[in-house]
């Protein structure tokens, strides 16, 4: 089925604009065809649907599952909403607040903000289209991980301590905890398909450019860096190319929409899985603008302490993954 | 004169919503003021946890995205 992208971007690259097969630029410029008008088909198709199901999942209703549940499963079932909720950095913030006014241990709620950029109906698109199945699993498993173990970790060293002031004291006094859903009522048709319209727009607006980029960047790895050229350069997954990459990651940013589609490159040209997505997840998940932004949140230590874990952790992952999927 | 703030971290959406509360109210000849507060902590106080949302007159009436015209146009009455 997914064939017909293929078709399209032989047509336009071979016949209309008349480009040799084996050209460089050719062989970029097909690979940008290709890639953009599939992953946009199918980002159209995909949120829509997931957001007629998510339409009744709001952040409040997260919110009231988490309250007073245990730490271990309320780290579980952060990461897990974290995955399927939608992420925009710019209300990071106050989701922070609103799960810590109502008493959600730090750890939970940053399990929650730790899996949502990573892992999303869009990154698992693009990841099953362009990397396949396996790939996809091992990416999700990771994320979660990484949202769950973090969580666990912030608790264990009493992060709510290093939060700002205000925060510390709402953390004690919970306010919100005993906010009650006003009672839902069951959504019609109609109103979950104008939701799912509106988020339709609101994701594409949000990621379209991404795309171009990622997909761009990716086309020109492609075209024009040759086959293997990392495996030759950067050495069989040396130890120290998995903490560099991580270290390259962080100034670039990036979400998973842009970053998804370089991978694919990267893979194809012969960079180590683990290496590989050390470096994307340290793209997306550990940011100077969100960082500046949890600042508002958390003291300096904290901040230090959360970069430090990230780092750490995506070395271990790519170290784990080199030495286990090689 | 009703007293709007929109709350949220002064993210492009908060800036359309005030704007959007501005023309609408002027175009209907409806006296209003419109603040924008990006405080963390005031909007915490108000229990938002997705911006923007709209206070009218010290009353939380919507959070989470920019509200459409007929919305502001009940506001407003």
């Amino acid at each position: 089925m997914l064939s017909i992208f293929t078709d399209l971007a032989n047509w336009i690259v071979y016949e209309l604009l008349g480009l040799v097969q084996t050209t460089k630029v050719g062989d970029a410029l097909h690979f940008f065809i290709e890639d953009t008008t599939k992953i946009f088909a199918l980002l159209a198709v995909m949120i829509y649907l997931i957001a007629l199901i998510r339409s009744s999942l709001n952040i409040e209703t997260i919110r009231a599952f988490l309250v007073g549940k245990n730490k271990v499963l309320g780290y579980l079932l952060g990461a897990f909403f974290g995955a399927i909720t939608p992420f925009c950095s710019c209300s990071s913030i106050p989701v922070f607040l609103g799960f810590t006014s109502a008493g959600i241990p730090v750890g939970v709620s940053m399990a929650f903000l730790l899996t949502s950029p990573l892992i999303n109906e869009v990154a698992v698109l693009l990841l099953v289209s362009l990397l396949g199945w396996q790939f996809t699993l091992i990416y999700i498993a990771v994320g979660l991980i990484i949202g769950i173990a973090g969580g666990a970790f912030l608790d264990l060293i009493h992060a709510e301590k290093m939060l700002q002031p205000f925060a510390m004291k709402a953390y004690e006094n919970k306010p919100n905890a005993t906010v009650r859903l006003s009672s839902a009522t069951a959504l019609t048709m109609r109103e979950r398909h104008t939701f799912a319209v509106a988020e339709l727009k609101d994701i594409f607006q949000r990621v379209w450019i991404w795309v171009f980029v990622g997909v761009g960047l990716g086309a020109l790895l492609h075209g024009f860096v040759p086959e293997n050229w990392f495996a030759a350069n950067l050495g069989h997954g040396e130890w120290w190319s998995v903490p560099l990459a991580v270290l390259v990651g962080i100034p670039l940013y990036s979400n998973a929409t842009g970053v998804i589609p370089i991978m694919e490159s990267l893979l194809l040209k012969g960079l180590p899985i683990g290496t590989t997505l050390a470096f994307c997840m340290s793209t997306v998940a550990a940011s100077f603008p969100e960082f500046i932004l949890l600042k508002q949140v958390m003291q300096w230590k904290l901040l230090v302490i959360l970069f430090v874990t990230l780092l750490v952790s995506f070395t271990l992952v790519g170290w784990i993954l080199n030495m286990t999927v090689m | 004169m009703k007293q709007f703030k929109v709350l949220g971290s002064g993210c492009a959406k908060c800036v359309k919503t005030a704007e959007m509360l501005e023309r609408i109210s002027q175009e209907l000849g409806v006296p209003v003021t419109v603040a924008k507060e990006t405080n963390v902590e005031v909007i915490m106080g108000y229990g938002v946890m997705s911006t923007p949302a709209v206070v009218l007159d010290e009353v939380l009436v919507h959070s989470g995205s920019i509200p459409n015209r007929d919305q502001i146009e009940t506001w407003l009455k």
